[in-house]
């Protein structure tokens, strides 16, 4: 898994490319933990448009972030899903707690 | 049920091969007549099946053995996966959405394996280990199956 970082004002946007699975899901949650920690922001924003796959052990990486930064009053926003991962995170739930938007600007926008 | 082919593997119980569990058996489960769509249900409840053995079967443990064995029938596929770890105390709770014994976790494993697959079977006990048998269906074999069946 590769991935890249970038702060905009209050929001931390990760893309990661590749797999999500358990053979990465503690290294995204160890960089998604020590960005927060490291950077004072409220939101994160995950794009997943370079995502091919993911299971569960990574949706629980970013439900666990999720938790975190709710606490605060943060939120969590997916950008571009492709149809497969779409489909794995709304079996999971995942859309009842957090957006999905086709673009970061819009992701951004709409957390703000 | 006719086999049309068969495949058994064991590896380590590593983090890093179950992506190559579950695209080793979908690359063997393409040789029937699977869509895309079939294949990437597959490489899911394979994912979930080897996860589930390595973190709860072996506790995270690197050096036990999983094994992985795959029937192509003339149906679908059956899928069994296999540990000889803890195992678990009570199949019919670990099957209910949402139960994890681990908060990071969502308890989603089982709910995608009954998702993707048409059958799933488990079979565990104390200390002896867990062994899942799955089985996918061709679909569009069936539509074929029942078109025929209208003549």
């Amino acid at each position: 898994m590769e991935l890249d970082l970038e702060i905009r004002q209050d929001t931390l946007i990760v893309r990661p490319q590749g797999e999500l699975d358990l053979g990465v899901a503690d290294l995204l949650r160890h960089t998604l933990e020590d960005s927060l920690n490291k950077y004072n922001v409220r939101h994160l924003v995950l794009n997943l448009s370079r995502v091919t796959f993911i299971d569960s052990s990574c949706l629980g990486v970013i439900l666990g972030r999720y938790k975190r930064l709710a606490r605060e009053g943060g939120k969590v926003s997916l950008v571009g899903l492709q149809p497969h991962v779409h489909r794995i995170c709304e079996l999971s739930g995942l859309f009842q707690v957090m957006g999905e938007y086709s673009t970061e600007e819009e992701a951004i926008a709409r957390a703000g | 049920m006719k086999v049309v082919n068969q495949l058994k593997m064991e590896f380590l119980s590593l983090p890093a091969n179950v992506a190559f569990a579950r695209v080793a058996v979908a690359a063997f489960a393409s040789q029937l007549d699977f869509t895309l769509n079939d294949l990437e249900e597959i490489k899911v409840a394979v994912s979930e099946a080897v996860a589930n053995a390595i973190i709860h079967g072996y506790e995270n443990s690197p050096t036990g053995i999983v094994k992985v064995h795959v029937s192509l029938l003339e149906t679908g596929i059956e899928i069994r996966v296999e540990d000889n770890g803890r195992g678990i105390a009570d199949i019919k709770k670990a099957l209910e959405p949402a139960y994890s014994t681990d908060p990071e976790r969502m308890g989603l494993g089982f709910v995608f394996m009954q998702s993707f697959m048409d059958r799933l079977h488990v079979d565990s006990s104390p200390a002896r280990g867990t062994r899942v048998t799955m089985f996918k269906n061709i679909n569009n074999r069936g539509a074929a199956a029942a078109s025929q069946g209208g003549h």
